[in-house]
């Protein structure tokens, strides 16, 4: 049995024959071109679509698990976060007061209509709100893509601290390449539905910015 | 209490006034002259049909024949839910959903209703048969055709708050439950509307026929209380079986949402 989230021969809509342990406290991190399929990719790892292959957390297939606990062990970070309610408060059960104040919110956020929130601001609460539930792997679609540097900066250090304290294992969905190297290990690019190592070959992705091309 | 006979020179009167419209239409570029004349051809032509029906099933009583007229009836209801959806469920499912909820819910109220309430000799005597169903069944259908359409056009439209609940771990049924509440009571708001209404802004149609038919008022008045109390019974009792039965369907074994299972026409 391997702790962490594998895949073995792991095919979806935008991938297949994939072979891949996310093990805890590990980051992997994943980026390719825009329309390559990466979101949809973490999509079929929370079981929102349908996969190939064999999906194992901590052994556990992932057939054999009631699908919505399957999500709420591997929560997905969706690049638009979605709002049901009104209101912020009512979205989470417990919202961590702390990381709240970390991020540079104070608490009565809480009793903001969502219609207020800049996409800034909803990328990081839809982070907030999903770290409450301590998933035990965390799949993040570009997670501070709307994000100005501070604010980039203190999502990273709080994804650290989090990882150091829970453990989780991480697929990071990307286009910054500095980020990426910062943050994650090993990297990947997808590629015409395969996974293949980052190396300095597809350093011609790479825009003057050090974004992969989108 | 006499009947005043209708003759065909009344009706043909009666006819010049949807002439009337379609000229009006016109002169006035409705573009809707063609389709009235259509709609009141099939308004006369079905219901003479109906009539010579009717005429023959009341004189030759048996049950299969009556069988045999309420699934036709039956059929006819189901497609029209289906032609009403905006998106519907693909394949079988599309006529299946509505088909099934009327049939649960107008059928068991109507045989309910002839068995216990009116209680007639033999009980499908198709005097009382026929028209009990056609009522329920018309009824049953708008609560349901409004309550699917609801449930599976908003269901397009919110598809992201419906995944996002998903991906924070709510049950297929949770993430689909506000939906489905909006849906029932968007089904049931039309029949409550019209049981709140009754008397006073409109004499509900098989009332006034009946009185028109020469039937003492008070009778006529029974009647259709009782008639509005199955018509509520029977379109609560379907529309809440279809939205059911359609959100189960919007999801798979996995609880993924599977919007691919309508089609939109």
């Amino acid at each position: 049995m391997s702790h962490g989230l594998k895949l073995e021969a792991f095919g979806c809509r935008s991938v297949q024959e994939v072979n891949l342990l996310v093990a805890p406290g590990q980051v992997v991190g994943l980026t390719g071109p825009s329309g390559s399929g990466k979101s949809l990719f973490l999509r079929a790892l929370a079981d929102l679509d349908p996969h190939e292959g064999r999906m194992t957390l901590d052994g556990v297939a992932a057939e054999t698990v009631p699908a919505h606990q399957w999500r709420r062990q591997v929560g997905l970070l969706p690049a638009e976060s979605a709002w049901w309610f009104d209101i912020v408060g009512p979205h989470c059960d417990s919202w961590p007061l702390d990381a709240l104040q970390y991020l540079g919110f104070s608490a009565d956020v809480l009793g903001w209509p969502v219609s207020r929130l800049s996409s800034g601001e909803r990328q990081r609460l839809s982070l907030l709100r999903l770290l409450a539930r301590s998933p035990r792997i965390l799949l993040l679609d570009e997670p501070t893509a709307n994000l100005d540097p501070r604010n980039t900066d203190r999502v990273e250090q709080l994804l650290q601290r989090f990882k150091t304290k829970y453990q989780p294992g991480i697929v990071w969905v990307g286009h910054d390449m500095a980020q990426l190297k910062r943050c994650c290990d090993p990297i990947y690019v997808l590629r015409e539905r395969r996974f293949l190592p980052w190396d300095a070959r597809y350093q011609e992705l790479l825009d003057p910015i050090g974004q992969v091309n989108a | 209490m006499n009947v005043v006979i209708l003759t065909p020179v009344d009706l043909a009167l009666a006819a010049s006034l949807v002439v009337l419209v379609a000229l009006l239409s016109y002169f006035m570029r409705l573009h809707l002259e063609r389709q009235i004349m259509i709609a009141a051809a099939r308004t006369t032509v079905q219901l003479l049909l109906v009539g010579l029906v009717l005429k023959a099933l009341f004189s030759y009583v048996h049950l299969g024949w009556i069988v045999l007229v309420a699934c036709i009836m039956l059929l006819a209801a189901g497609r029209e839910v289906m032609g009403r959806q905006k998106r519907r469920f693909a394949g079988i499912w599309g006529f299946g959903l509505g088909a099934f909820s009327m049939f649960i819910s107008s059928f068991s109220i109507t045989i309910l209703t002839l068995t216990v309430l009116i209680g007639p000799d033999p009980w499908y005597e198709p005097q009382y048969a026929v028209p009990l169903l056609g009522m329920l069944l018309g009824n049953t259908m708008n609560g349901i055709a409004i309550g699917l359409d609801r449930l599976t056009s908003s269901a397009w439209e919110q598809r992201t708050i419906i995944e996002g609940r998903l991906m924070m771990g709510a049950a297929w049924s949770q993430a689909i439950e506000t939906l489905r509440r909006e849906s029932i009571r968007g089904g049931l708001i039309p029949i409550l509307n019209s049981m709140a209404a009754a008397g006073l802004v409109s004499l509900p149609g098989m009332m006034t026929g009946q009185i028109l038919g020469g039937n003492p008022p008070m009778e006529a008045v029974k009647y259709q209380i009782l008639i509005m109390f199955l018509i509520a019974g029977g379109t609560g009792l379907g529309t809440v079986a279809a939205v059911w039965l359609g959100a189960r369907r919007l999801f798979d074994e996995r609880q993924r949402l599977r919007l691919d299972r309508l089609k939109s026409h």
